[in-house]
């Protein structure tokens, strides 16, 4: 299955982060033993010069990590005609052992990236660079999820096996099925709508508080964190019965197809963008008491929890739109 | 937020009048960028289009073929296999078809015959494909004389010429009666070349194929969604070899951006340490190579892959037809419907343009920390 164009080009980019991970990672380690702000030594200088390629490079790197993200869930839509029982990514996934835990590497990544490039960016705001070391331990924590990846991703295309009978959405996310995915489907909707909305309420609020007051971060990031496992639950459980309008398809890719207008993508990137922001919010608020960085902090957190705010209530938004113009009527089902 | 973009306005335009000013140098990159993306983007929008193509054309094919096999071989079916199956659950038409190919010497082409309507068709009359009356010369109501399996020759008056929009499959394509099919074949009465069984029910196929593979133990049921995965994977293989061909001189465009990017004239130098001695900051220097970046790849790919399209879809992709089609002396001449797929684009992006950016980093920020004054020394 390696000569798959898009295939290719997933496994070439993996092979370029870790790469560009790597070569950080090595400048990193130089940082982490060698670095003194007040010394005006050569090698000092040297090292101060290329934080700047340093930044450079993994500004990019995640860049590319976000694109290959979508383009490994595109990917992995588009090839459910090659296998025998897929329908949607759901089945692709399922094809070997490999495909989920890519997938969730790939989102870990992407969520710890975008936090790595705010922190990045609020410590280039202070002269002294007080978090530089945070920051390329940090780089060195992200180098084994990265090349996990890689591997992963490369065992889940090389064991691509057409001859599989692997199962469709319909089989994996049903009340009846076990394991997790099963779980999730099985989930009461009367009891996960009222638990989506107050999560909603709360998280949104937090971020209104964080932005007007300037703490609080963790709490904004806690609540982020929380809004968005719950709110993917909430997309299997029941907001993707309203779009299918179909009482037992509880699949949280076929929302990605043309057919549903391509919905699944309006909610899952607002979701996505939102979380990594609360997320960053709350890893940047406490550095508030460096006096270096106390104005930065004020100037960074409202305008990013601003930001998080917007995307949580599109994702909200959307998500209640869908279920409000839906055909599906659950009352006397669910309660 | 304002003053963030008005700052990016003015770097992109002190970007593009500096590369105004070097036109050869960058007129030269972007013509090789230009013709990489092309490259690649013809091979993807060909291949896409016929695998698009290929799909839409079996959607009308029937959900199962029946085959006989013999000694390992595709045989005959006799008609009363028809009969043997009966009534199966599900499938709501059965019947036999003939068909089979004639190799004409003259033309050194091989001709697909089919059958077509009921015995009271007129024996002698045929319907052709363009491409053969391409080959031939030959026009609605001349004759085509093909040699039977006995050696005897048949003469067919042309009633007309198969539409042009289908070429893709009717380009070689022959329809007879089935009783002028048999004469010419010798094929007796009550054999079949294979039988085919619509089946309404997508999800009942499997079920059908397991339950006729019991009942006619020397057949083979070939499924349409087995036909449509196969081509699908040999489309996207084919692609796939191209793209590892197209490998190579994407590497040699790597090792020329990067080379391009690193060795700076005396002139550019200058100009570097000129902004920097004039309070540009070392991240306003990347941002500013950043955008030329940008530029260049974003007018690359917009030409190249502009320059594909009307490759692909207005001179047919002359330069990669034979590998992705495959051979024929009768080759069908036809347009493809243009069809724009996002994951292709992103896959062409992501072979192109990150290669490019991956390659100019290091140069940017080597160029971007010198000294002003080591530099106007």
């Amino acid at each position: 299955m390696l000569l798959n164009p898009a295939i290719m080009a997933l496994v070439m980019v993996s092979a370029v982060i870790c790469l560009m991970l790597l070569l950080a990672s090595w400048f990193a380690v130089r940082v982490l033993s060698h670095w003194d702000i007040n010394s005006g030594s050569e090698r000092q200088l040297r090292l101060e010069r290329r934080t700047y390629l340093i930044s450079t490079l993994l500004v990019w790197a995640f860049s590319f990590q976000l694109m290959s993200l979508l383009l490994f869930i595109y990917n992995a839509e588009s090839m459910s005609g090659q296998f025998v029982g897929a329908m949607c990514a759901t089945g692709v996934l399922n094809v070997n052992a490999w495909g989920w835990p890519t997938l969730f590497l790939k989102m870990g990544v992407f969520f710890t990236g975008a936090v790595w490039l705010v922190l990045n960016y609020l410590d280039n705001q202070g002269h002294d660079y007080p978090l530089i070391r945070y920051k390329y331990w940090l780089i060195l924590a992200i180098l084994p999820l990265v090349a996990a990846e890689l591997i992963l991703q490369l065992l889940y295309f090389t064991n691509m096996d057409p001859a599989v009978i692997t199962s469709c959405c319909g089989a994996l996310f049903s009340s009846q099925s076990e394991g997790v995915a099963g779980e999730i489907s099985g989930l009461p909707p009367a009891q996960m709508m009222p638990g989506f909305v107050l999560l909603g309420a709360a998280v949104i609020l937090s971020g209104v508080w964080v932005a007007k007051r300037r703490q609080g971060g963790w709490l904004f990031a806690l609540l982020g964190g929380a809004a968005f496992i719950v709110a993917l639950m909430s997309v299997v459980s029941f907001i993707s019965l309203y779009i299918y309008e179909h009482p037992h398809h509880h699949c949280p890719f076929c929302i990605l197809k043309s057919g549903h207008d391509y919905i699944g993508y309006l909610l899952y990137l607002p979701l996505f963008a939102a979380t990594a922001l609360a997320l960053s919010v709350g890893v940047i608020s406490p550095w508030r008491k460096i006096t270096s960085l106390t104005l930065a902090v004020d100037r960074i957190v409202p305008r990013l929890s601003w930001i998080a705010v917007v995307f949580f209530s599109l994702f909200y938004l959307v998500a209640a739109w869908s279920v409000w113009t839906s055909h599906l009527t659950m009352t006397g089902v669910w309660w | 937020m304002l003053l963030f973009l008005r700052k990016q306005k003015y770097l992109i335009d002190y970007t593009l009048s500096s590369l105004l000013r070097r036109k050869g140098k960058s007129l030269g990159l972007l013509a090789v960028y230009t013709t990489i993306v092309f490259m690649l983007a013809s091979v993807t929008l060909f291949t896409h289009a016929l695998r698009k193509e290929a799909g839409l054309m079996l959607q009308a094919s029937p959900e199962i073929i029946v085959q006989r096999m013999q000694a390992g071989r595709h045989a005959m079916i006799p008609a009363d296999y028809l009969q043997r199956i009966g009534r199966l659950r599900g499938v709501m038409q059965k019947a036999g078809r003939l068909w089979g190919y004639y190799y004409d010497p003259i033309v050194k082409a091989n001709y697909t015959i089919m059958t077509e309507g009921q015995s009271d068709t007129p024996l002698t009359e045929i319907v052709i494909g363009t491409g053969i009356a391409r080959v031939q010369g030959l026009d609605v109501g001349d004759y085509l004389t093909l040699r039977s399996q006995s050696g005897e020759a048949f003469s067919f008056q042309i009633s007309a010429l198969l539409e042009n929009d289908s070429e893709l499959v009717s380009a070689d394509l022959l329809l007879m009666s089935p009783k002028a099919f048999r004469r010419l074949f010798s094929i007796p009465e009550g054999f079949y070349t294979d039988l085919v069984l619509s089946v309404r029910n997508p999800r009942e196929v499997n079920k059908v194929a397991e339950k006729l593979s019991q009942l006619l133990p020397d057949t083979r049921p070939i499924l349409r969604d087995e036909v449509l995965r196969t081509y699908e994977s040999v489309f996207s293989w084919r692609q796939g070899i191209l793209f590892v061909l197209l490998l190579g001189s994407v590497l040699a465009f790597v090792i020329f951006a990067w080379d391009k990017a690193s060795g700076l004239s005396a002139e550019e130098r200058r100009e570097i340490g000129i902004l920097k001695a004039v309070g540009w900051e070392t991240a306003d220097v990347m941002r500013m190579k950043f955008w030329e970046g940008m530029v260049i790849s974003l007018t690359a790919f917009l030409i190249g892959y502009l320059a594909a399209y009307g490759h692909v879809f207005f001179a047919s992709a002359s330069l990669f037809e034979p590998v992705l089609k495959g051979w024929s002396v009768l080759y069908p001449q036809f347009r493809l419907t243009p069809y724009v797929d996002g994951l292709q684009l992103a896959t062409l992006f992501f072979f192109s343009v990150l290669p490019y950016i991956v390659a100019t980093i290091i140069p940017i920020w080597r160029t971007s920390i010198a000294d002003p004054d080591a530099v106007m020394r």
